[in-house]
């Protein structure tokens, strides 16, 4: 399917350097409608730090250019949940500027989290999965084409981690794409495209 | 489902951040707590005499306000840095520009307009001539403005460090003075009994100045301290 569409994001290039150490070097990739990409590497590869480059939190200090087609979607370690509103108020007034969502809109997202009957209660009575949950509704919220996900199975239990990558694979099948670290193998059934920054190429 | 507007969105922050202020009034009630308490000690400091301590009134109570305003302005950005909202509220499709305006909205309503508010009990405190209430108000209204828009430029580049707060002193405390000279000769005017006018108008401008170029630094500086 991907072959004829636009890329969503193309990578140029991009080198980067921390410390007076090489961490990857010349990485140029596109990721199309359609891909499920991972980001792969030990701790210290440079995971993080790339994929904030591609979201544009990063602007200098790499070398090499990221061209952005569309809106993306960005979830980093923290999980930007404020302790002190609730759930709900947390996705009704999100910083990252989407759209207005009506209070059913957001309770069915927090339902499809395991977090029916908690949509009301203060954040700082949630446990720091739940918060990553609260989070991960987002997800289910949001129209942007193409995700930018940090480790998201972080604190996440197993039935958690089998709904997302359902998830997942949903939003690539409807022409999304998804570009994501993790130190865990996807178990899915689609084609799961892999960039190792070990090895600097996708397999 | 688009995405709102830069004024709907920037609304919206600032009900959010109201928000939060009051789910911690300890933060609303620091700074007032800090004006209380530095006004109490002054009498006991300079002697018990009325008319000694009105002549210092103006000066004494602009300068509360300007160090009560650099004492919060350094948690404006801090607890959105620390949970990852920052880095969120950085990559929305609104412009930045717009968007901060609705942090410094949020500082300036929860410490400079409740501090001019509650001025006139405090003037009352320092033995300030009734006369003079009316521009205090009006200069702390004003003036407090210009102080959070610049306290808020140096929140903004030293909230990515451990230990910001005197690193900001040092950063806007010069910015800082010429609100402080132009607020407390305007009160100063007003107790002689000359025009506060030209002072007051003077404020205005620092403030229409700082609320077109402020946003700028601030944006840019989210951004530096974000990306390091």
């Amino acid at each position: 399917m991907g072959h004829v569409s636009a890329p969503l994001l193309a990578a140029h290039a991009i080198s980067l350097e921390r410390g007076g150490r090489e961490l990857f070097q010349d990485l140029s990739f596109e990721v199309l409608p359609g891909h499920l990409l991972q980001i792969e590497g030990p701790n210290g590869a440079g995971k993080t730090s790339l994929i904030r480059i591609l979201a544009g939190l990063s602007r200098y200090g790499f070398d090499g250019r990221v061209s952005r087609y569309t809106a993306l979607l960005y979830l980093g370690h923290q999980s930007g949940v404020k302790a002190l509103l609730t759930p709900r108020e947390n996705l009704a007034w999100h910083v990252a500027g989407e759209g207005q969502y009506s209070d059913e809109q957001i309770e069915t997202a927090l339902a499809k989290v395991g977090l029916y009957g908690f949509e009301d209660v203060p954040s700082h009575a949630l446990s720091a999965g739940q918060h990553r949950r609260v989070n991960l509704a987002r997800l289910y919220l949001s129209q942007c084409p193409l995700w930018l996900l940090d480790e998201p199975f972080t604190a996440i239990d197993k039935t958690g981690v089998l709904e997302l990558e359902a998830l997942l694979v949903r939003h690539v099948e409807a022409g999304g794409a998804v570009v994501m670290t993790s130190h865990q193998a996807l178990q899915v059934t689609y084609e799961v495209r892999y960039l190792s920054l070990v090895e600097g190429l996708i397999l | 489902m688009s995405p709102p507007g830069s004024l709907q969105f920037c609304v919206r922050l600032l009900r959010r951040q109201l928000v939060l202020a009051v789910r911690r009034p300890i933060e609303i009630g620091n700074p007032l707590l800090f004006f209380a308490m530095v006004v109490a000690l002054f009498p006991l400091g300079l002697g018990p005499a009325p008319d000694q301590l009105a002549g210092f009134a103006p000066g004494i109570l602009w300068i509360i306000a300007l160090l009560s305003n650099l004492l919060t302005s350094d948690a404006v950005f801090r607890s959105d840095f620390e949970d990852g909202s920052l880095e969120q509220l950085l990559l929305a499709p609104q412009p930045l520009f717009i968007s901060v305006l609705a942090y410094i909205g949020a500082h300036w309503l929860i410490t400079g307009l409740l501090l001019a508010l509650v001025s006139p009990v405090f003037a009352l405190m320092l033995n300030l001539p009734g006369s003079a209430v009316g521009t205090l108000v009006l200069s702390l209204l004003l003036g407090s403005g210009v102080l959070s828009l610049v306290g808020c430029i140096g929140a903004a580049l030293t909230v990515g460090l451990k230990r910001g707060g005197m690193l900001i002193s040092l950063l806007v405390l010069p910015l800082y003075m010429p609100v402080l000279i132009f607020g407390s000769a305007a009160v100063k005017a007003a107790v002689t009994g000359a025009a506060a006018g030209p002072y007051l108008a003077i404020l205005g401008a620092m403030l229409c100045l700082a609320i077109a170029l402020s946003p700028l630094a601030i944006a840019a500086g989210l951004r530096i301290s974000i990306d390091a």
